[in-house]
This record gives C-alpha cells, structure tokens and sequence, in this order.
C-alpha cells in the first residue's frame, strides 16, 4: 500500500513563500529591473504568488511570464508521445534583466538546464536566479536554486507532489511512495 | 495416345447435356461419350490413358475472346508463349488476341506471325482479331479480306473507339458481309479522355478526373443503331454500366442483331476498390459504382450479356509502378477470370450450364469458330474443374508475365485442374488427384 | 496524447480529437515566430526534406520555415532541379531520398495518391503538403485554425467555400475538416466545377454566390485556374468574375463579422475584388502566418521516437 506523507501544509507553504519574497527583494535591492518567471506547469500557480507577495510588500507591480520549456527539453523527442505545447508568455525583451525563475520541485536539474536556454533566446538577461518552493536532491547537472522553501531529501523512487490552487487553505506537499 | 475421361460430369450447353459420363477421346477428337467406357483389352498403358475424374466438371474448353498478347512489340509485358501458358493454365483452351501490338495486326504479316508463334508455343489456340482501321487510327479500313484468309477471326480497334461513326458503319457492313464479326470498345473520348476513373462520389473523394457511366452508354446505343439501320451484327466488349447493358437488352428485345461480353472484374469490384490509388485497379472501362456491377449481374442472368471474357491486358512494373495519373490501363485476367465467375453459380445469379456458355459456347458462337462443343467429331479441346477447390491467388506464381492483378492475395474456390486442348493435356494443376 | 498515423495524409481519415490537437499545438507555437529569436532547438539534428513536383513557393518556403524554427536541417528538392523530369519515377526518387536518411518528407505533386506511394514505401514520415485535386491538408488545418483564432470555434459556423470545386484539393481537405469541426459548409462555383456526388461529403451545394454567402461567418474564395478556360470548362475569366467573384456589393448579404479567406496566390479581380481582399474583413495574411505555426505543429508532433 502506498503511504503518503503531508511534509507542508498549507499555511507552511505560505510561510515559506513569505520569507522566499523578501530574500528575493533583498538580494536584488528591490524590484528595479526584476522579473518572476514561472516555469509551466508547477511553477506558474508559485510565480503568481511570489509576484503577489512582492508586489504587496514593495507596494509596487512588477513584471512576470510564464514559459514553456517543453521544445527545449532533452528528452522531447525521445518517447513516441510528444508532449503538449502550451503557450509561452514573455512578451518582453529579457535584455538587463533581473530574472527569477520559480519552479516547484527542484529535482534532476534538467527542467532548469532547459528553462536557462529558453530564456537566453528572449534576450541576455543581466543576471538568472532560480526560487523553487522544494528541492529534493538528486541531481543530474550542476545546478543550485537561489531561494528555497524547504530542502527534502528524498529517495529516488519517492514521488514529490506540490499542490497550489486558488483555493488556498488546499495547498500542501506531499511525499509519495513510489 | 487416346484418353478416356472417367465419371465426369460434363456440362455441355452446346448439345444440352448435364450428366455424368465417360468421354473417349481418339486422334484429337471427341470419339465417344457413353455412361461407361471400358478400355478393351487391346488398350495398353502406351495407347489409352484413363483419368478418372469423380466429382470433378467436364466442360468444352473454354474460350476467352477478349486477351492482349502483346506480341509483337511488346515482349516485356507478354509473348505469345507465356499468355498461351496463362490462359490453359486459367482453363482456356482457346483465346482471341487484340491487335493493339506494335507493329499493329492490320495486315497479313502480323495475323501470320501470331498464328506462327502460337503454333511454336503449342498450347493454347489462339486466334488474332485483326485492326478495323490501319494502324487503329480510325481513319482507313484495313484489308478484311485479306487479312480474313490469312486467319484473323474478327476485326476491332480495341483499346480505342472508332470515333468516326461513318467508318464503324462501313466496317460493319462489310465484315457482315464476310461474315465476320466486329467487336467494339465503346468509349465517347470527348466524355472520358480527360478521365482516370469512374466518375461518382469515390472520383470526387479521391480528386481524380472522372471517366462518366454515359462516356460508354453513348457509343453502345450508337452501335446498336447502326447495325438496326444496315442489318448487320455488332459484339459490344467489355460491358460496364447500366446504362450499356439496358442499351443492349433493349436491342436485343426489338431484333437487333447485337452481343455482349463482360469481364469478371465488372462483376467483382466497385470503384470503392480505387481508394488507396491502386493502379491495379485502373483500366478502361473503369470500375464502376454498385448499381453498375448489380445491372451487369441482371444482365449476366437475363441473358443480356452472351459472354464473359477477360480483357487480359498484362503490363510491367514500369507502367504500374508509378503514379495513378500515369499509370497505362488493364489488368491481367486469363488465371483468375474462372473462379471469379464461379462465384456467379454459387451466389445462384447463373446455373453452371449457363456459366459454361457463357465461357465457351458463346464466345465460340460469337466469333465463328468450330470451338465450345463436346459434340463427337470436335476437336477434343476440353477444361477439367474442380469447381470445389479453394486456392489463394498468388501473382508471382502465375504463367502471365504480368503482375497486375488487383485480386492477389485473395481466397478463391474453384479451378481449372486440367486443359487439353486438341486431345493433348497442355496444364494439370500441380497437387490435383487425376 | 499522439496521432496515430506516421503520416499526414489527408484529412478525411484524421480523427476529431487529432485536429483539436494538432491545432492547440499550433496556437501554443505561434509564439515562437514573435521571438526575437525565432528559433527552438527541439529538432537539432532532424532533417525535413521538401520534395515539390509541383512549383508552390509559398507552400514550401512555409514549411521550410516551419522546419527551420524548429532547428531541423532543411533540403529542398524541387522537379527542375531533380532527375524527376529525366525520367526516374517517382518510386526510384523515394528510394534515393530514403537512404539519404531523412525524418520527415514533404511532398507536393500534381497526381493525386502520390504522398499515398511515398507513405506506402518508407519509414520515414511523409507529410502531404498537396497532391493533384486530393487533399492538402495543412491548408485545410492552416484554415481551421485561423477560423478558430477569429471566431473562438468552429462548431455551428456557416462557411461558404466559392469557386472551382472540382479541381480544388483545398476544398476536399476543408469540407472533410470542417465537417467533422461541426460547421455547416456551404460550396458554390460554376455547374460544371461542382463534382458529382459531393452532397454525400455533407455539404450543401449553391448555384448562386448571392444564395451561398447569404449570413455566412467565413467565406473562403478558391483560386480560379486560370488554366480551365482552356478545357472548356468555362466561357471566360469575365464571366466568372461576373458570376462568382467577391465584391463589396455581395458581401454584404455575408453576417456583418464575416471573414474572407483565400489560400492563395489570389487573383485579385478575378475571383475577388481588390478591395475586398485588401480590406479590413480579410484575414488572408493570418492563414500565411498561421501556416507556418500549424507546419511546426504538425512536424513537431510527426518527429521523434516511436516507442
Ligand atoms: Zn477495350
Ligand atoms: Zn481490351
């Protein structure tokens, strides 16, 4: 029988996103030049709530997108399935710019290999950090994340599972047993 | 060596007769057909050979007035030889041979030169229809005296129409007074040049250029009124629609002095079998709808239709292979047409006697050749089938050199175990008991 | 989710839900060509190769776009530059393209069933990009797709497709797509280019253009071969601009938010006025544009393993 294990629940992974939005204004002096880009699909609901937090704090909106990094992903062509396309949403050049990538689970490394290339073709953006609400481990490249919500160690067989809805009082991570 | 056929049924239209029987066969003739034919004791195994033929069907050879030999001039699709072989091998002791060759059969030396080759080859009859017009360009009657003498059995332009309809009328008058027979390839090319396929909703699916039902009717009603205005006969070929075999009923019903062939593919497939570009299934006439195939079966069964003949029109991977659009007409037919048709006698559209005829009798009758009967004193030409057989058709395995065959791969039942064609066994079918 | 065929053929044999696919896909790359960098490396190393018997700049030079967004290597085989016209079939040239390893194919050729031949010999996939009066079924998809983007759907609308019917692959593949997109389809042109049988593909046929653009939402002009008149199959290219082009006076008889279409390349004032094909209701430069993103979808969704 799988056994399921709640690691976050819903008021801790606001927390967390609280004190990821004043580490990510700190570190960048403020919200000059900077955009949070959040990468399709996990990523996107965190972006949102990290361009909220800041927007809130600073008092101030700023810039965000949303991309999809499917045609840049190694394995695309691999498997007889191809994967669905979903819309890219940067309609700015990244030129000087601050960008935060946000993904949820920091995994292999490959999905942000992918997501750095993506960017490069929108423009030479001045500086790319990387904020995921979970890294747990294992990875395939050397890659690090910037700002994270909680460091998990897991095992390989294990299975990460991020839920962020509108509905927030629903939100948790979850660790299932493969 | 003499033979004697053993507990047959033989099934001979030309002297009504439907019986099991014994047939003596002596000097290339039919000698004798009795219930029980005994070898006397002067008979040896070197001078009498009995086959003994249980539960199989003895039929006058048949006869398929309707082959294209391709020789001369076009040896790499056919030669008189290999189609001869196709054809015993079919069950057709006797076949009528095109004259669409290069150089075309529209003089002495070209009827000559086929009757030359079949005699080398030695295994089935062939007879030449030689051109109606020099060169088949439907502009100058050729020689039919001549080319009647040097043994051409009738006279046709097939593969094309003879347009000019004052032409079409002075060759049937004057083959009728030969007494000669005309066959015809009705096709109005102002309706059906620019066509590819039967023209119905699978041509306006498939965006191919459609060759209309009426492109055929019209040059069968155009024929038949000329042989009505100058009293002579007319033999429409490869009847496909409707519309050609009501044409002919009609005429038929009112005096006309007119017969028809078809081919079994007419019967077999629908233009549905054109989906998927098979240029196997490109010939003229095209296949055509459902109600077309319905009505030649009607006409098949009311008599309408005298004939079944193959238009056996062998060609090479270089014509087949290539586009729809430029792929050349015709499929092969002499080694398929048999079962085909006996799926008519198992779907009860003709009795086997009627089958018969229309595969040996008529055909014979038709061209006026001394063939299609196994009265005592004809020559002994004569098919063995195994109306029971089931067999896989297989292209690559048959006499023909042709491959285009739009029924390879498919389960048929019936086949021709045995030809022999004046008193000598020209094909047994391999694993056949007898 | 996949199509479930190596090839694209035609669209009469495409499911529903493979369209809806091939058309989302389409929407989500139309991005791509907004990029500065208009260029995703997810066909590194495929090659496309566009073997055009027939001379279609626009056709190919799309789908060599397309290919080239995608990062694959692009060869253009065109029948001049082949030994097609020396006589190779089409046979012998599908087996010299094969050993030269490519992924994709694209073939356009003026005999219907030729992508067929192709697709029937090799492994690789083969993409129909028009073959005689059969299908050309990226147009049609091109088509459908910009209909959607206008009109938010595609169910219940009323397309009136004008022009020479009979002779038009555009309209084949559209009728077949339209119809299973639940459009009511409407098709007009002269008598004897409306081909026999067709109501069975479930459309409706119109003599008259006044009655066919009655409240259409799309109109789709086809191109007149100007070719035909010489078959006979019609008077003259001045009676078919009287009888059957698009004009301001008949548009109007078409829903106030119609769209024009035409695939192109068009015959302005012959089988559309000018203005008409100039003016704010024609959506004729969207198809060109689209045609790219639905040629990346399509080669997207055909690459790539098989497991
Ligand atoms: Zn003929
Ligand atoms: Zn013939």
């Amino acid at each position: 029988m799988k056994k399921n294990t709640v690691v976050m629940d819903a008021e801790s992974v606001d927390r967390s996103l609280t004190r990821m939005a004043h580490e990510i204004l700190e570190r960048n002096r403020g919200t000059d030049n900077l955009i949070i880009i959040g990468i399709r699909k996990g990523g996107v609901p965190l972006a949102e709530r990290l361009t909220e937090k800041i927007s809130a704090i600073e008092g101030t909106e700023i810039m965000s997108g949303t991309l999809d990094i499917t045609l840049y992903r190694d394995d695309v062509l691999t498997t007889g399935i191809r994967p669905p396309i979903e819309k890219t949403y940067i309609p700015f050049p990244l030129d000087k710019k601050r960008v935060v990538l946000v993904d949820d689970v920091l995994f292999t490394g490959r999905t942000i290999r992918a997501a750095m290339d993506a960017l490069m073709d929108f423009g030479r953006p001045a500086i790319i950090q990387l904020a995921v609400l979970i890294d747990r481990g294992h990875r395939e490249l050397p890659i690090r994340a910037d700002f994270i919500g909680e460091t998990l160690p897991s095992s390989l067989w294990e299975n990460v599972r991020v839920t962020v809805t509108d509905d927030r009082s629903a939100d948790e991570v979850v660790i299932e047993e493969g | 060596m003499n033979v004697v056929l053993k507990g047959g049924r033989i099934v001979d239209p030309s002297q009504g007769m439907d019986a099991v029987s014994d047939i003596l066969i002596e000097k290339g003739k039919i000698s004798r057909i009795e219930r029980d034919i005994t070898p006397s004791k002067a008979d040896s195994k070197n001078t009498l050979r009995v086959i003994d033929l249980q539960g199989m069907i003895v039929s006058p050879g048949l006869v398929d007035m309707h082959v294209h030999l391709r020789e001369p001039g076009f040896e790499y699709k056919e030669t008189i030889r290999t189609g001869s072989e196709a054809a015993v091998a079919g069950g057709f002791t006797s076949i009528a041979c095109m004259a669409n060759t290069n150089p075309v059969n529209d003089n002495r030396s070209v009827t000559e030169f086929i009757l030359k080759q079949a005699r080398l080859a030695a295994t089935a009859n062939v007879f030449p229809v030689a051109a109606l017009s020099r060169g088949q360009a439907g502009e100058t009657l050729t020689e039919f005296g001549d080319l009647k003498s040097a043994g051409a059995v009738a006279f046709s332009d097939d593969g094309n129409p003879v347009t000019d309809s004052g032409l079409m009328r002075h060759a049937l008058e004057y083959a009728c007074s030969l007494d000669m027979p005309v066959l015809s390839h009705c096709e109005d090319r102002g309706l059906s040049s620019s066509g590819l396929m039967h023209e119905g909703f699978i041509s306006t699916e498939l965006g191919l250029p459609g060759i209309p039902a009426v492109a055929e009717d019209i040059m069968v009603l155009r024929d038949i009124a000329l042989a009505r205005f100058t009293g002579t006969r007319v033999h429409i070929a490869h009847v496909s629609t409707a519309g050609a075999v009501q044409a002919v009923r009609e005429a038929k019903a009112a005096g006309v002095h007119v017969t028809a062939e078809t081919a079994p593919h007419y019967f077999t497939l629908t233009d549905e079998a054109l989906r998927g570009f098979s240029t196997n299934c490109k010939m003229y006439p095209p296949l055509r709808g459902a109600e077309d195939v319905e009505a030649v079966k009607e006409g098949l069964s009311d008599g309408t239709i005298d004939a079944i003949a193959s238009d056996h029109a062998p060609h090479s991977s270089v014509e087949k292979d290539v586009e729809f659009a430029y792929a050349a007409n015709g499929i092969i037919g002499l080694e398929t047409s048999l079962a085909l048709s006996l799926k008519l006698v198992r779907d009860g559209i003709l009795t086997l006697p009627q089958l018969i005829e229309k595969m040996s009798t008529n055909p014979a009758h038709i061209l006026k050749i001394p063939k299609g009967s196994l009265t005592p004193g004809c020559d002994a030409d004569i098919t063995l089938i195994d109306i029971h057989k089931a067999w896989t058709v297989d292209a690559g395995t048959f006499r023909s050199k042709g491959l285009n065959c739009p029924f390879d791969g498919w389960n048929l039942i019936g086949k021709a175990i045995m030809a022999i064609v004046g008193g000598e066994v020209r094909y047994t079918d391999t694993g056949a008991a007898v | 989710m996949k199509l479930s065929s190596k090839d694209m053929l035609g669209i009469r044999d495409l499911p529903r839900e493979e369209i809806d696919l091939i058309l989302d896909t389409a929407a989500s790359f139309k991005e791509i060509s907004e990029r500065t960098i208009k260029k995703v490396p997810t066909l590194r190393g495929k090659t496309v190769i566009t073997l055009f018997f027939e001379a279609s700049t626009r056709t190919r030079t799309s789908f060599e776009i397309a290919a080239k967004r995608l990062s694959a290597d692009t060869i253009n085989i065109s029948a001049s530059t082949s030994s097609v016209v020396k006589g190779e079939t089409l046979i012998d040239t599908a087996r010299n393209l094969e050993s030269m390893n490519p992924d994709i194919i694209v073939i356009r050729h003026s005999a219907a069933g030729a992508a067929q031949i192709l697709a029937g010999l090799l492994k690789q996939s083969i993409i129909n990009a028009g073959d005689g009066a059969h299908e050309h079924p990226t147009q049609a998809l091109l088509d459908m797709l910009t209909i959607r983007e206008k009109k938010g759907r595609i169910e219940g609308l009323t397309v009136a497709i004008v022009g020479d019917i009979a002779h038009s692959r555009v309209a084949r593949s559209n009728i077949y797509g339209l119809i299973k997109m639940g459009a009511n389809v409407v098709i007009c042109g002269p008598a004897m280019m409306i081909p026999r049988g067709i109501e069975r593909m479930g459309v409706t046929v119109c003599c008259s253009m006044r009655d066919a653009i009655r409240n259409a939402d799309v109109v789709m002009m086809l191109r007149m071969q100007l070719e035909r008149q010489e078959k006979n199959l019609f008077p003259s290219l001045r009676e078919y601009a009287q009888q059957f082009s698009l004009n301001r006076d008949n548009i109007r008889l078409a829903k106030d938010d119609v769209i024009v279409m035409h695939p192109g390349p068009v015959n302005r004032g012959v089988e559309i006025a000018p203005d008409i094909a100039d003016g704010p209701s024609s959506v004729i430069l969207e198809q060109v544009a689209n045609g790219v993103a639905v040629r990346m979808a399509l080669l997207y969704l055909l690459s790539g393993g098989t497991k």
